[in-house]
C-alpha cells in the first residue's frame, strides 16, 4: 500500500517537472545560453516564397496591399519620397526591427555573451541585440530610439524564443513608405523545423502593434533556410529606393 | 490468495499506473489546444496577384513551368473543372479561417483525430492521431489526401499524402498526385502559425516552404462552405482551353504592371534567394 501511495504522489510530480513552466524555473539559474532549448545560431537565408514583389524589389508608390493601414498611414505613405530620405540620412527606415526579418536578406545569429543573442543582416548591415534577463523598465531606460530598438528575449515553452521590441525610431514596414510609428512594438516568435528532404528552417512569426498607423496588428511569418557557412554573405548598405 | 500476494499485486499495479501516467500525462501536458475557430491574418500575399502568369516565389521545375504556362483560366468554365477544388495545402494559401475540432476516444480520452473544416473549394482535412498505417500508394487519392499527425513537444506535426493532382496557385502552377505536405502547427498565445513544406518530385525543383498565421476567435468559423454547383458557363466543344507555353500572352504582365523580372514571374528557383536581387536593375519598380 505504501508503494501505491508513493507512486500516486510521485507520478504527477514527474508530470509537473516535465511541463514547460517548470523547465523555465529549473533553468532560471542557468545562463540563457546554457539553458537554450533550441539552437538558432548560424547563417540563415530568407526564402522569398511569399510577398515576392514587396520584398525583392521596391514596390511602386501606392502598392500597399495587404497591410491593414489606417487612413493616416496611407497619407504618410502617399507622401513617400526616397530621395528625401536619402538626403536626410534616413535611408535605413525600411530596415528597422519591425520590418527587417521580412527583407530578402541573410542573417547571422550568434551569442554575443551568455545572455545576449546577436542578429546581423547582410542587407542593410543592421545588428539586433536580443537581451535575456532584461525588463520593461530596462527598455524604457534604454535611451535613444534606434532602428532596431530595444529587444527583450525569453525562452518560451519547450522549444521557442519570444522577443519583444520597443524604443524604435519610426520607420517603414515596406520599402515604399508604409509607415510605423516610434510607439510601435514588435513581438516575435522564433521556431525551428526540419525539412523532410534535408536541412533546417527557422520560422519567425512577427506581430507589429501600432495603433497610430495600423488598424490591427500586422502579422507575418517568414521562413529562413540554414546555410553551412557565410560564403554567400553579402554586406550591402541601406538603400532608400 | 494471501495478504502478501495481494499487496505485491497492488504494488505492481501502482508502479504500472505511475509509469503510464509518466508517459501519457506528460505528453498530454506538452501539447497545445488547437480546437476552436481561427480567423486568418491575411497580411501576406500567398495566392498571387491574380494576374494569369504570377508564379513568383514558387520554385517550379522546368516541367512545372511548361505546364503552368500552358494553363488557361478559361478551363474553369468547363463543367468538369468548375468544382475541382484544391489539395490540402490550400489550407495555408487560402484566404479563409479555420474551424478545428477533435474526436476523442470515449474510453482512453486520447485524441483520435483532428478535423479542419472545409470550404467551397477545399475539402475538410482529417488528421489521424491514432498511429494508423498509411494506405498503399495505389489507394484512392482525394482532394484532402491522407494525413497523420504526431506531437513534437508543443508542436503538432502532420504529413499528408494521397492528394489528387491540383494547383499550387490558382493561376495554373500545377501539383502532381505525388506531392506531399508536411505542416507544423505552432501556437503562441492566441496566434496559430502553420508552417507548410510542400514537396513534389515532378513539378517543384525544391521544397516550397510557406506559412500563415491565424488569430483565435470567439466568432465561430464555418466548418463547411457553400456547395459548389456546376452550370453552363460558355464552354463549347471537346477541347480544353490552353496556350502553347512559349506563346502565353500574359507572360509579361507582372513586368509591365509591377516591374517584376520575367524569370521571377515564371517561378525560376534562383529568384527565391536574396542574391537574385543583384540581377535586378536598381529601382526597377520605383516610380
Amino acid at each position: 500500500m505504501r508503494v501505491l501511495f508513493i507512486a500516486t504522489l510521485v507520478a504527477p510530480l514527474f508530470v509537473v517537472l516535465q511541463t514547460p513552466a517548470a523547465g523555465q524555473d529549473r533553468n532560471a539559474a542557468a545562463t540563457a545560453k546554457a539553458s537554450a532549448p533550441i539552437d538558432i545560431t548560424g547563417y540563415w537565408v530568407a526564402l522569398v516564397t511569399e510577398d515576392w514583389r514587396f520584398r525583392m524589389i521596391t514596390p511602386r508608390k501606392g502598392d500597399y496591399q495587404p497591410v491593414p493601414m489606417t487612413p493616416e498611414a496611407r497619407k504618410v505613405a502617399d507622401a513617400w519620397d526616397p530621395s528625401a530620405d536619402e538626403a536626410s540620412g534616413n535611408q535605413c527606415k525600411a530596415y528597422g526591427a519591425a520590418a527587417i526579418m521580412r527583407l530578402a536578406a541573410r542573417f547571422h545569429i550568434t551569442w554575443q555573451d551568455d545572455s545576449t543573442l546577436r542578429i546581423e543582416s547582410d542587407y542593410g548591415t543592421q545588428t539586433r541585440l536580443l537581451r535575456f534577463n532584461s525588463s520593461t523598465q530596462t527598455a524604457s531606460a534604454a535611451g535613444e530610439r534606434t532602428w532596431q530598438g530595444y529587444s527583450s528575449a525569453q525562452w518560451e515553452g519547450p522549444a521557442s524564443l519570444k522577443v519583444s521590441t520597443s524604443n524604435l525610431r519610426s520607420g517603414y514596414l515596406r520599402k515604399n513608405g508604409v509607415p510605423y510609428s516610434e510607439n510601435a512594438t514588435v513581438t516575435e516568435y522564433f521556431d525551428l523545423a526540419p525539412i523532410p528532404s534535408g536541412g533546417q528552417v527557422l520560422l519567425v512569426t512577427a506581430i507589429v502593434d501600432d495603433p497610430q498607423y495600423l488598424r490591427q496588428p500586422f502579422t507575418t511569418s517568414s521562413q529562413f533556410k540554414k546555410e553551412a557557412d557565410g560564403s554567400k554573405w553579402d554586406p550591402t548598405p541601406c538603400a532608400a529606393k | 490468495m494471501g495478504s502478501n500476494a495481494v499487496r505485491r499485486k497492488m504494488n505492481r499495479s501502482a508502479l504500472i499506473f505511475g509509469a503510464l501516467c509518466l508517459v501519457a500525462c506528460s505528453s498530454a501536458f506538452a501539447q497545445m489546444e488547437l480546437n476552436g475557430s481561427w480567423t486568418p491574418r491575411n497580411h501576406e500575399f500567398l495566392t498571387g496577384d491574380g494576374l494569369p502568369v504570377d508564379f513568383t516565389g514558387i520554385p517550379l521545375s522546368e516541367e512545372g513551368r511548361i505546364r503552368a504556362l500552358s494553363y488557361s483560366e478559361s478551363q474553369l468554365e468547363m463543367v468538369e473543372h468548375q468544382c475541382q477544388g484544391w489539395p490540402a495545402f490550400y489550407l495555408v494559401q487560402g484566404p479563409f479561417g479555420l474551424r478545428i475540432w477533435s474526436e476523442t476516444d470515449p474510453l482512453k480520452g486520447n485524441v483520435i483525430s483532428y478535423t479542419i473544416g472545409g470550404w467551397e473549394d477545399r475539402a475538410p482535412m482529417t488528421i489521424w492521431m491514432d498511429g494508423r498505417p498509411r494506405p498503399s500508394q495505389y489507394a484512392l487519392h482525394t482532394r484532402s489526401g491522407f494525413t497523420t499527425g504526431t506531437w513534437e513537444g508543443n508542436t503538432l506535426v502532420t504529413y499528408t499524402t494521397h492528394m489528387k493532382a491540383g494547383f499550387l496557385r490558382k493561376t495554373g502552377a500545377p501539383s502532381s498526385d505525388e506531392a506531399t505536405t508536411t505542416m507544423r502547427f505552432y501556437r503562441h498565445a492566441d496566434i496559430l502559425t502553420i508552417l507548410e513544406i510542400i514537396e513534389d518530385p515532378i513539378y517543384l525543383a525544391e521544397p516550397w516552404i510557406l506559412s500563415r498565421s491565424f488569430q483565435l476567435s470567439a466568432t465561430p468559423q464555418p466548418p463547411i462552405g457553400p456547395p459548389c454547383i456546376t452550370a453552363y458557363e460558355g464552354s463549347v466543344g471537346p477541347t480544353a482551353p490552353h496556350y502553347l507555353p512559349e506563346k502565353n500572352p500574359f507572360v509579361n504582365e507582372m513586368t509591365t504592371k509591377y516591374g517584376v523580372p520575367r524569370d521571377a514571374a515564371i517561378g525560376k528557383p534562383e529568384t527565391l534567394y536574396p542574391e537574385y536581387r543583384r540581377k535586378i536593375p536598381p529601382a526597377t519598380a520605383v516610380q
